[in-house]
Parts: C-alpha cells; sequence; structure tokens
C-alpha cells in the first residue's frame, strides 16, 4: 500500500467501481442479492451516462437488453422511461433476427437509473477515485480512493469503462482526459499492474454534437419510428409515447476530398495514438480510406433528448481537428452552416486482456476481483451492462459458496459475448452482432424471458413479482398451444373461403389448426374467425406461439446441433490438468491451453491458435486418463 | 501417449533382398541399443540420431549374431509417430525379420497391429483423419492407381477441393451476416435470387465428388465382375485366363464349381473383382441349387457380367433366363468354343448377335479382345486419377451426401419463403458434415468411432 493518510471509511461486500452501464447492473445484482454494496463513481452526475449514440438495442445488443431484464437487471426498463422513438429493425427477415432499437433521452436515462440506485436499500453510492486495488494472499480485501478513504470488501468488480489513463485526440490536440468532457482515472492502472494483471490499450470515438436550429433538416430523409412500440422490458405490457424522428443524409465527394487532404493530421496515421479501434464502429477517415470506392457514407442525425437541441451525428466520428470537422461537417447537404456544439474526438484507454478471466468474469489469478463492461475490451453500452450483471451475480454466488451463473453459447448473447472475450480475447472493441451466435433461432429476443427468468429467479435476482408474471405467460402459452394443436380444422365453405382470402391452397382433409399455422401465408390472428372457441389470449402470448409453430422445422434443427455443442461444452476438463505432459499438442496449442485453461473441450476447441487436432489430442489424453482412473480403482 | 512401445515389418513378407524392422516408442531406442551391438562399439543409446550405423542384431538368449544390419534412430517428435522410432534394415525375406522381431518381444516390444503406426501418427496429433484414413488405404492398395488415389489424399487434395466448397458456403453465410447485423446501412442486399444461384453451383460441386465416389470405389474396391453361364460353358476356364494361374478347379462334369470364387485382378491399372459363379441351369440337387441361386444374388450387386454362351449348343431355357436377368446390367456376351462346330443362333437377340466376341479360351483365341473391351468400357470416360479429386471413402461420400441434402434444404427453404436466417441453419449444417471430413469438426460420437477403432488406452 501506498503511503497516504487513509481512513477506514467502511466494510462492504462487494464494491464496484465506476457507475456505468456495467457498474450499475452489476452493483444492483449484488445489492438486490442481499450484498451489502458500495459504488464509487468519478462523478455522480455521470452515473449510467451515455457519452456516445443516444439509442440503445440494435442487431444483437437489442437481445442483450433483453436478456439483461429477463435475468432482473434495470436497463430495460430504464430504456423504457426514457425511449423518444422505437424501431423494430431486420423485420423482412424472421423473428430470430428481430432486434429492438430505442432512441432515449440521455438525461432522463441517467435520472431514472440514479433514482433506482438511490432507493436501493441495500446499496451506497459515492463520488471519489478508486486508485488501488488492496490484494493480500491472492485475495482481494480492500479497495484505495484518492481521498484517502479505504472500503473494506470481499469483492470487487471493476468497471471503468473508458477512464483508465483516458486520453484525447483531436487532431493534433491531445489530452489527458475521460469520456465527454470528465476527468480520467489516472492512477489505477498502476495497481492493476502491480498485480501482475496485463493492460492493453483500446481506443473509441464519438462523433460531433450539432445544433438542430444551425440544420435544414427539411433537406435530410426523415426516419419516423415504428407505428408499434415495443417495450423492452418483460414488465411493461405497453408504453405510450409521442415519438420523436431521425433524419437521414449522405457524404458526397467534397467531403472525402477534404478528409483525404488532410489524413496526415488524423492522429492514428500519424503515429500518435496506439490504441486499437472497432473495425464494426469506424471513423469517417477510416471509412474513406477503407472503402475508397464508395462515393458516398449515410449519416444519420438523432437527438440527444427532448429538452436539448443537441443533434448527435451517427456515422460520422472522427479525431481530425475541430477546424477539419467542422469543413467537413458543412459539405453535406442541409448541414453547410451547421454549428458544432461539441466536437468530435477520440478516446484511447487502457483494458485488461480478457482471457486472463473465468468465465464468472473473476480474474484467474486474483479471488474475488471481477471485471465487466469495457475494461473487458467491450464496446457498447449493452455489452457492458450484460457483463455487469453476470459479475454482479457471480460475486454474489461465490461468496454463498454457490456455484457460479455460467451462461453457455446456446443460452444467450451475454453467454456468447463473455464466451468470447474469456475465451478467443480481443484485438479490438468486441461489438455484439447476432453473426457472433451459432444458435440464434433460439437466442430470440422473444424468448429472453423463457430462457433466462428462471436462471434470474434461481440465482435470487428476480423478483417474486417478476417470476409469477413470468410463469404466467409461461402456462398460458402451453395450454394454448396444445388447444392449437388438438383444433381440428374441417374443409368446410368458411374454411375455404377464408383460406382463399388469404391466398393459400385449400384443404382437402381435416387437418390440425397447429398445421395450418405452419403455411408461412398464414398468421396466428388469421384463423380467428374459424376458430369461435380460441381464449382471449395476450399478444405476446399469440406471438410467441405463432414463432414456435412456424419456426418448428428449423428450431429443431438448431436444437441438434445445440445438442452436439453442449456434448463437447460439458466434457470438463480437470483443473489440474498439465498440458506441458501432452506430447502431441503443437508448442502454441499448449501455450494457448496452459493460458487460457479452459473449462472444457467445447471451450478449449474456440481457442484460436489451438487446432482441431489438437483438440483431438485432448480428447485422447483425457480418455486415456479416465481409462486409466477406472483400472487403477 | 501410447506408452508401449511397438515393432513391425515394415516391408511385406516376401522375397526380397532387404527387410525394415519399424520400432514405435517411448523404449524404441533403448531395447533396440540393448540388442544392437555396432561396428563402432558404441551404444545406440550415445550414437547420433538420424544417422544409419552398421552392425549385428544379437539375438541375446544364445549370444549369437541374428543378422547382420543398418540402424536409425530417431527422436521424438519429429518422426512419422511422433515417438521415437528405430529402422532396422535387415536382411529380406521372412526368417530374418521374423527373428528379429521376436528379439524385440523379448526385449519388451509389443508386435504391432495392423496400421498401428498409423493410429499412433493421428493419435499423436501428427496427421489428421483424412490423412490417417489415407495411409491406412495406402497400405492396402491393390493397383497403382488406388496408390496414387491414396497419396493424394495424403497430400491434401480432398481437404482442398472441400475447403473451397466450404470458402463458397462460408462467403454465402458472411454476405447473409452483413445483411441480418447491418439492416440501418444501405449495404448491398443479398437477394434471394443469389443464394440460389450459388447453392446450385455448389451443389454442382457436390455432384461431381460424389460421383467420383463411384470411381473411387472402382479403383479402391474393384470392378465387381460376374461371370456367369450355364454349367461347362468355360466359366472358370476364363477366370484362369484373367488370372493367369489355376486356381479355380475345371473338369468336365457339369456343376463343379458350386459356389462363388472371388479373385482379384489388375487389368491395366483398372482393378477386377472377379466372382466365379456355379453354372446355372435347373437342378433337381439341393446344394446345387444353392450355387445357382448364390449367383443369381449376385447379380444385384455386379458392376460387369461376362456372360459366355457355348458355341457349339443351341441357346436352352437356362440362357434365356440369364439374359432376362441381366439385362439393366453392364454386360460383355462372349460366345466360347469357336474352334467346335458353331450351333449356336441368337436368331432372335440382335443385340447380342451385333455385340458377341467370339472366343476360344482352349484355343487361346479372341481372349485379347475381352480385355480391350473391359478397358475400353471402364476407362473410356472414367477420371484420370491424376487430375481429378476422388473420393475413396465411404464415410467421406456419406459426409457428402448429407453436406449436399443441407444444401438442397435451403432450396426447398426458399421455395417455401422462408427466411435468411433459417437458409443459414441449413448452410451451416453443410459446413459441419464438410468438417467432419477434414476434422475440422470435432463431434463426440466420432471420437467414440476412433475409440472403436484404434483400440487404444489399456
Amino acid at each position: 500500500m501506498k503511503e497516504l493518510k487513509q481512513f477506514i471509511a467502511g466494510k462492504y461486500d462487494v464494491v464496484v467501481i465506476g457507475a456505468g452501464h456495467a457498474g450499475c447492473e452489476a452493483a444492483l445484482a449484488a445489492a438486490r442479492m442481499g450484498k451489502k454494496t458500495i459504488m464509487i463513481t468519478l462523478s455522480l452526475d455521470s452515473l449510467a451516462m451515455m457519452p456516445c449514440n443516444p439509442n440503445i438495442g440494435g442487431t444483437g445488443k437489442g437481445h442483450i437488453v433483453k436478456e439483461i431484464d429477463a435475468l432482473g437487471g434495470e436497463m430495460a426498463i430504464a430504456t423504457d422511461k426514457a425511449m423518444i422513438q422505437f424501431k423494430l429493425l431486420n423485420t423482412s427477415k424472421g423473428p430470430a433476427v428481430h432486434s429492438s432499437r430505442a432512441q432515449t433521452d440521455k438525461r432522463i436515462y441517467h435520472v431514472s437509473m440514479k433514482q433506482v440506485i438511490e432507493d436501493e436499500y441495500n446499496l451506497d453510492l459515492i463520488q471519489n477515485e478508486a486508485i488501488e486495488i488492496d490484494v493480500v494472499d491472492g485475495k482481494v480485501v480492500g479497495v484505495n480512493t484518492k481521498s484517502g478513504a479505504y472500503y473494506e470488501t470481499e469483492s470487487a468488480i471493476l468497471c471503468t469503462g473508458t477512464y483508465l489513463k483516458g486520453k484525447i485526440y483531436m487532431g493534433e490536440v491531445s489530452y489527458e482526459g475521460g469520456p465527454g468532457g470528465l476527468f480520467p482515472a489516472n492512477e489505477l492502472s498502476a495497481s492493476l499492474i502491480e498485480n501482475g494483471i496485463i493492460l492493453k490499450r483500446f481506443k473509441t470515438g464519438t462523433p460531433a454534437r450539432v445544433h438542430k436550429d444551425s440544420i435544414d433538416l427539411n433537406k435530410m430523409e426523415i426516419q419516423e419510428g415504428d407505428a408499434e412500440v415495443i417495450p423492452f422490458s418483460f414488465m411493461n405490457d405497453k408504453i405510450e409515447i409521442d415519438q420523436v424522428p431521425c433524419y437521414l443524409c449522405y457524404t458526397n465527394e467534397k467531403t472525402h476530398e477534404i478528409i483525404r487532404d488532410n489524413l496526415s493530421r488524423y492522429p492514428m496515421y500519424a503515429g500518435k495514438m496506439e490504441g486499437v479501434g472497432p473495425r464494426y464502429c469506424p471513423s469517417m477517415e477510416d471509412k474513406v480510406v477503407r472503402f475508397s470506392d464508395k462515393p458516398k457514407h449515410q449519416v444519420f442525425v438523432e437527438p440527444e433528448g427532448l429538452d436539448t437541441k443537441e443533434m448527435y451525428i451517427q456515422g460520422f466520428s472522427t479525431s481530425l481537428p475541430e477546424e477539419i470537422q467542422i469543413a467537413m461537417y458543412r459539405t453535406i447537404e442541409g448541414m453547410e452552416n451547421c454549428k458544432i456544439m461539441r466536437p468530435a474526438y477520440a478516446i484511447e484507454y487502457d483494458c485488461i486482456d480478457p482471457t486472463q478471466l473465468k468465465r464468472n468474469l473473476e480474474i484467474k489469478s486474483i479471488e474475488n476481483l471481477f471485471f465487466a463492461g469495457q475494461i473487458n475490451g467491450s464496446s457498447g453500452y449493452e455489452e457492458a451492462a450484460g457483463q455487469g450483471i453476470v459479475a454482479g451475480i457471480n460475486a454474489v454466488l461465490k461468496q454463498n459458496g454457490k456455484e457460479p451463473m455460467i451462461l453457455d453459447r446456446s443460452e444467450a448473447y451475454i453467454g456468447v459475448l463473455i464466451d468470447d472475450l474469456v475465451t478467443k480475447g480481443t484485438n479490438e472493441p468486441y461489438r455484439m452482432m447476432t453473426s457472433r451466435a451459432e444458435y440464434r433461432l433460439v437466442l430470440r429476443q422473444d424468448n429472453a424471458d423463457l430462457r433466462l427468468t428462471e436462471k434470474g429467479y434461481k440465482a435470487g435476482l428476480v423478483t417474486l413479482e417478476r417470476y409469477k408474471k413470468f410463469i404466467e405467460k409461461k402456462n398460458s402459452i402451453d395450454v394454448e398451444k396444445t388447444r392449437v394443436m388438438k383444433k381440428i380444422v374441417n374443409p368446410n365453405a368458411q374454411v375455404r373461403a377464408l383460406l382463399e382470402k388469404l391466398n393459400t391452397v385449400p384443404l382437402k382433409i381435416p387437418t390440425s389448426m397447429y398445421d395450418l399455422l405452419k403455411r408461412p401465408e398464414i398468421r396466428y390472428d388469421d384463423l380467428r374467425e374459424i376458430d369461435p372457441d380460441r381464449p382471449e389470449v395476450d399478444k405476446v402470448v399469440r406471438r410467441q406461439i405463432e414463432i414456435q409453430i412456424k419456426y418448428e422445422g428449423y428450431i429443431k434443427k438448431q436444437f441438434r446441433q445445440i445438442e452436439q455443442f453442449k456434448r463437447m461444452e460439458y466434457k470438463n476438463i480437470p483443473e489440474s490438468i498439465e498440458y506441458e505432459e501432452i506430447k502431441g499438442l503443437r508448442i502454441e496449442a499448449r501455450q494457448k491451453l496452459s493460458k487460457i485453461r479452459p473449462d472444457s473441450l467445447g471451450q478449449a476447441s474456440r481457442i484460436s491458435g489451438v487446432s482441431p487436432a489438437d483438440v483431438n489430442v485432448l480428447v485422447i489424453y483425457l480418455e486415456q486418463q479416465k481409462r486409466m482412473k477406472k483400472t487403477n480403482e | 501417449m501410447n506408452t508401449d512401445t511397438i515393432a513391425a515389418s515394415a516391408t511385406y513378407p516376401g522375397m526380397s533382398g532387404i527387410g525394415i524392422v519399424r520400432v514405435s516408442g517411448k523404449n524404441a531406442i533403448s531395447i533396440v541399443s540393448d540388442i544392437f551391438k555396432s561396428k563402432n562399439g558404441k551404444k545406440l543409446v550415445d550414437l547420433k540420431r538420424r544417422m544409419m550405423y552398421y552392425g549385428w542384431i544379437m539375438d541375446p538368449e544364445v549370444d549369437r549374431i541374428a543378422d547382420e544390419v543398418l540402424v536409425v534412430a530417431m527422436k521424438e517428435p519429429n518422426t512419422f509417430t511422433k515417438e521415437d522410432i528405430v529402422e532396422i534394415n535387415c536382411h529380406g525375406g521372412i526368417v530374418s525379420v521374423e527373428m528379429i522381431l521376436n528379439i524385440l518381444v523379448s526385449k519388451g516390444a509389443r508386435l504391432a497391429e495392423r496400421g498401428e503406426f498409423t493410429k499412433r501418427a493421428f493419435l499423436n496429433g501428427r496427421i489428421d483423419l483424412t490423412q490417417a484414413e489415407a495411409v491406412m488405404d495406402l497400405v492396402s492398395s491393390k493397383t497403382k492407381n488406388s496408390f496414387n488415389l491414396s497419396m493424394h489424399q495424403l497430400e491434401g487434395r480432398l481437404s482442398k477441393e472441400i475447403k473451397c466448397i466450404r470458402e463458397s458456403l462460408m462467403g454465402l453465410t458472411s454476405q447473409i451476416e452483413v445483411n441480418i447485423d447491418f439492416p440501418e446501412y444501405d449495404e448491398e442486399e443479398m437477394t434471394i435470387e443469389n443464394i440460389k444461384n450459388i447453392s446450385r453451383e455448389i451443389l454442382k460441386r457436390f455432384d461431381k465428388l460424389i460421383k467420383s465416389a463411384d470411381t473411387g470405389k472402382i479403383y479402391k474396391e474393384g470392378i465387381k465382375t460376374l461371370i456367369l453361364g450355364k454349367p461347362n460353358v468355360g466359366k472358370s476356364s476364363l477366370m484362369n485366363y484373367l488370372l493367369n494361374e489355376n486356381r479355380a478347379i475345371v473338369t468336365e462334369i457339369p456343376g463343379t464349381t458350386r459356389d462363388t470364387i472371388e479373385e482379384f485382378v489388375n487389368l491395366a491399372g483398372v482393378p477386377l473383382k472377379i466372382i466365379d459363379t456355379a453354372g446355372i441351369r435347373y437342378t433337381d440337387d439341393e446344394v446345387e441349387k444353392i450355387g445357382v441361386k448364390k449367383a443369381l444374388d449376385k447379380i444385384e450387386e455386379a458392376d460387369l457380367i461376362l456372360m459366355i454362351f457355348d458355341a457349339s449348343k443351341a441357346l436352352e431355357g437356362e440362357d434365356i433366363m440369364i439374359i432376362k436377368e441381366i439385362q439393366d446390367k453392364k454386360v460383355l456376351y462372349l460366345l466360347n468354343k469357336t474352334d467346335l462346330h458353331e450351333k449356336i443362333d441368337f436368331e432372335n437377340f440382335q443385340k447380342i448377335k451385333e455385340e458377341v466376341i467370339k472366343i476360344s479360351i482352349k484355343g487361346n483365341k479372341g481372349l485379347e479382345s475381352i480385355e480391350n473391351k473391359i478397358k475400353e468400357e471402364f476407362l473410356k470416360g472414367a477420371l484420370d486419377v491424376d487430375d481429378d479429386v476422388i473420393v475413396s471413402n465411404l464415410r467421406h461420400k456419406n459426409l457428402l451426401l448429407k453436406s449436399k441434402e443441407s444444401i438442397e434444404d435451403v432450396l426447398k427453404s426458399i421455395e417455401n419463403s422462408l427466411t435468411l436466417e433459417c437458409l443459414e441453419v441449413d448452410i451451416m449444417n453443410s459446413l459441419e458434415f464438410l468438417g467432419e471430413i477434414t476434422g475440422e469438426t470435432i463431434r463426440d460420437d466420432l471420437m467414440d468411432k476412433i475409440f472403436a477403432e484404434f483400440c487404444i488406452g489399456k
């Protein structure tokens, strides 16, 4: 410990460092599961802040938000409160890839989350800077702060976002700073390094905010929200809001010319910035260089909230100097006279190499030290929150001597996210996409509660109210599905007329309503008139039945894939395994396996640098060990 | 991984100038060191690796020279099995090799099972599954063409072609992914039409590979050739001619060959698996009836039928019955005994009349035209082993069929207007099956199969 005038400021079960999206979920989970918890943040005003885009959800991300909700987290509820526009993406495709996205009022989001945190009985909230993790005998015992306040604790969860040694870049200008004009956290990194934790440096960026009155929205394409607003939280049945539109505009050759002329002033190319940025969220200069044949790029103009005139320029992040930013933005039709209120910037920060973590998000080298969010190399509010809730739950389960809650790749996007991070690591900020999930036909938004609420309840986070609601829904799905299976439709005149109207082939023999619903042309609601004893069931239930029936064939195929996956996933590798002893392994595989120490053969097979041949060797080795043990007994 | 040390003759047992005994395992070097007396007097354990040393294998029982040899020791892991390997070059023939093997066994080595070196190479991660399978095929290949086939597979030609198909499929999935994950951006839409076209192209490639499996099977297993005819028309004589030796019993008494006899011959690189059958006739003899039934049953699985007529006798009911039985098969009609007075008349069988090859086995006449005709039939249009990828393994063929079926499902689902993410499930399935061929997809039941076949552990 450093020489510092300290005082013991309290004794807690769990200390959460950082109050962003990961920190809030982690702290709420720990507190709601009965642990005395404190959350330390650099600024109470930046709690649950959205320093980048003013929306929540999107492809893959919407799924995560629903999963957090199913487990008993807060993000979906806060989003529903702060929503100012709703869109369901991918409606031209099947329900598995339907993704909800909400435009949110950033201030409302912050306020509603802060209220929930303040109201939480077991949870304290304090403004301070954590500067040191106190580790004794490989275990966390306390957290030290800049003011000298020392918190004794059983567990600590680090959710430091982009604050660790944060550095802002705008062209030639660079200075130490956190996101959104806040201070960076400059001291904690050293404490992590001292404890043997390997750090990396990542970067991310955000576009400028522009004054609404300085742009001509009439020259842009208006992007309205959907007619039907679907709540994110399974606890909310409906939301009534007046939706606010977004706008679409395009860059042009002139924009690109300015970028090309000023590339030397781009800190990445000038060799000033070392951090690795996300490929999936590139700056405009990256897009122009990488896709030089594209004559234009899309730019969306989105409101930051209801009571502000700041507009977020989605798709146009940059770290070029401010004067170039102004010139670039003004080349866009409708933005000729735009006034920038907050310039775009890139931020570089310390994060850890996530392969140092176990699947419960605890670091392998230090007991009871958990990590969640951008510090693990992810990007995005939703990804952060998803890790936060898992870290919070697991910190508590561990203290209680319970098995960890590990979501596997066939159970949740959160499972995919964490497995990817801790097994493969990441070379750039990791963003969730539906394509990262192998089993996405069963990992749908609509069934997130059916997949996870039971787990959340078992972990002790899901309230009785939520659990009851879930059981009711589940039962009513089962009952109605069984009825539909038994219900026989006869080929009478009324049925014939209806089927003709629906443009589908007539029935020849009596058929179950279940089989009829398999036809792509027929919706559940269409059959009401020939189904007189149909009970009144909730819309989400109707929808669920329809999805389960229509995609049954494919869902079954996917279940077979999952079965195969699980067989490898639950072939455990004993913790005592010595990879050095296994001769057949290639050297690279031996090193990687020794470093990651996978729990199962399935996880081992996903480590990059471990070939299928290596896994075969491992399978055979384990089998031989097992047989040898058997014979010895 | 296997702790015991195995030994076997690496050369074919028989007449040859030298024989090679290979020893592999943890104690390979020390075991051989114990029984090898080098000319320079040093122990093998102290000698350089990968150098050949002259000396003698000593029989420890009687302390006498067993054979004069050249010995090379190779240290793991850079050997075929990834274990320590010693190769002993001794004199050829059975005696010397057997004697050395006996000495090795007395010193703690174990006789290797068939293909066990390959098994170890696979189990120790030295070669992948298709390569292991190829080595096994190589060991049992019957002609040069099937040898080439196995060599190509060992080089990874099949793996390369499959990789190619996999890449097309991956391209398809990544386009689908972009569409699903970035719906708000104006990426080019992945049209269903596009998926259809690419799927159809891939189906063609599957078809070509699957079709090649038939050729591959011919090279690997031989063309199943059935010799049919009434009793005593010369079936066994023809077989003997093709075999160039008197294996099947030939007598003047009709009905001598009561069972079927199978033999392999190499006809210009095409292996024929020749099946001689009982002569077909109406009979009351129960034993002979069984033989006749067996012969008729064999027709179904035959690739080629050599139907023999006796020129000196008129067509009989049995001839006509056989002609009817085999009308859907590939048949060469042979007219034997043309040196005798010709009585036969193909009046009602115009096709046979035109095609029939006149021979006299006894008089050694017209026989080369049989060979020429077989070569013509099977080599014409057959794939050239040197240039094409040929599937020669049943496991591979079955997986290719499954993989193809998944792509057919894609097209079916498009007909049923299912959406992109569903189609992708089938594409992924197809990819998985292909991965199973090359070993990139690890399935636990495949592992079970390997455990069953490779008999590892204790």
